[in-house]
């Protein structure tokens, strides 16, 4: 694999973790708990929704450098089937209950800060500026989620024992985001990749103490679950971009 | 954008214009920054985009002139109007060949808010940003990280609360003053 097409499909992983996850917190759009909270998370929505857009207009670019031309971010959002998406198994989880959701955007939002600091030191000044942006938008994210795990897992008997019920059962879906391929490896390896097994010792540390303080149990390193990141995705994505792609496929080129 | 905002839009234009006009030539930088300096953020309308420092550089390249901005952040829905509102106000000021571009590095903070822009928004009912802290890089933990007394815009009154980490919009997050009772947006350090 050239290290431009390891960089195209670095990049479509980090703007696919970022569209599916804004998909997902869209869903919560006028039926979130409380009114603050509706718009809480979309606002999430928004930011990861504009952090996809820059990894997605990289992306095109990178991909043009490859076939002499490239994608745009609406043929890479609506254009691609469930297989082409390169998104963690995590973020295409269904919502569920809103701790179900508060658990996913945790141990997402823990791992993404930590990657997009190390991403904000990149070789690829592209990459850099990118990451550097959205890792502060991202901290804002971590920090609401941390909050929210530590007042439902502290809160009463039925909010601790259902928050501890979904961290249990996302819990499969973090190993993948420390796993590194070939590819990764030698994106890594020149500085412009960020090295994923490097960010599984800080993120055990600071998902640890949230977790303490939220009177959780950390879920002990079982069997993990993984291929999203390759395209073998859970049937919950098949059904995400069946909502969302609707409109572009039935009409294609439709304007606002 | 609202029939007041097109209105400072087009009155920034025509001064830019007139400017142009006095000179005899093109537009100056100066002139254009002066114009922009009209452009309300669609969002809050009370400052302008080069209060908020989302205007970064204006320069004449040959015969065409370069306006960079820096977007605050990567999902404001408000980005789109901000450089439309740029385009226009060029275009008034009779410049043909524009380009509005874009940069990410470094990224848009707080702490290029114009003080005056701070007081701007106070007296709108926003509380302005505090200083950006030094981020530590050795990893997060989000609970123990100190939070900055934010004071009530209306009452002056430091009792107040986090309601949410995110507000109206992104940039901002919502607050109640303990002492007055009364809800209030933070312009978040960022």
């Amino acid at each position: 694999m050239t290290s431009d097409a390891a960089l195209l499909d670095y990049l479509l992983r980090l703007a696919d973790n970022g569209l599916v996850l804004a998909q997902r917190l869209g869903e919560w759009v006028g039926k979130g708990p409380v009114i603050e909270e509706d718009i809480a998370s979309t606002n999430v929505g928004l930011d990861l929704l504009g952090q996809a857009r820059l990894w997605y207009a990289y992306a095109g670019e990178v991909e043009a450098r490859i076939k002499g031309t490239g994608r745009d971010e609406d043929v890479f959002a609506f254009r691609r089937d469930a297989h082409e998406f390169r998104n963690l198994l995590l973020v295409e989880q269904p919502n569920g209950h809103y701790g179900d959701t508060i658990a996913r955007g945790f141990l997402f939002d823990q791992w993404h800060v930590l990657l997009l600091r190390a991403l904000a030191g990149s070789t690829d000044d592209r990459v850099a500026a990118i990451a550097a942006k959205a890792a502060k938008e991202a901290t804002y994210h971590a920090e609401r989620s941390a909050d929210w795990v530590v007042r439902l897992g502290d809160g009463t008997g039925l909010s601790h024992e259902r928050m501890q019920q979904a961290i249990d059962g996302l819990w499969m879906y973090t190993g993948e985001m420390f796993a590194v391929d070939a590819g990764e490896e030698a994106l890594a390896a020149a500085g412009i990749a960020a090295d994923a097994r490097a960010l599984k010792d800080p993120w055990d540390a600071a998902v640890g103490a949230v977790l303490a303080e939220a009177t959780l149990e950390r879920p002990a390193d079982g069997w993990m679950q993984s291929g999203g990141r390759t395209g073998r995705h859970s049937e919950h994505l098949g059904h995400l971009l069946a909502t969302m792609q609707f409109l572009p496929r039935a009409y294609p080129d439709a304007k606002w | 954008m609202t029939t007041a905002e097109q209105d400072a839009v087009a009155a920034a234009a025509r001064g830019a214009d007139l400017a142009a006009a006095r000179e005899g030539t093109r537009p100056s930088p100066a002139a254009i920054w002066q114009a922009l300096s009209h452009v309300p953020d669609p969002e809050i309308p009370v400052v302008s985009i080069v209060e908020l420092g989302i205007v970064r550089e204006v320069t004449w390249v040959g015969e065409r002139l370069v306006v960079r901005v820096t977007p605050t952040y990567s999902g404001c829905p408000a980005t789109a109007l901000i450089l439309q509102g740029i385009e226009e106000v060029v275009r008034g000021a009779g410049v043909a060949a524009c380009d509005v571009e874009t940069a990410l590095a470094p990224a848009w903070s707080t702490d290029w808010i114009a003080p005056e822009a701070k007081a701007k928004l106070a007296a709108f009912g926003i509380a302005p940003p505090g200083p950006v802290a030094r981020v530590d890089v050795a990893g997060i933990s989000p609970l123990r990280r100190a939070r900055e007394a934010v004071a009530c815009p209306r009452c002056g009154s430091v009792h107040t609360e986090l309601v949410a980490q995110f507000g109206s919009t992104a940039c901002k997050a919502l607050y109640r003053c303990s002492a007055c009772r009364e809800p209030f947006d933070y312009f978040k350090p960022f």
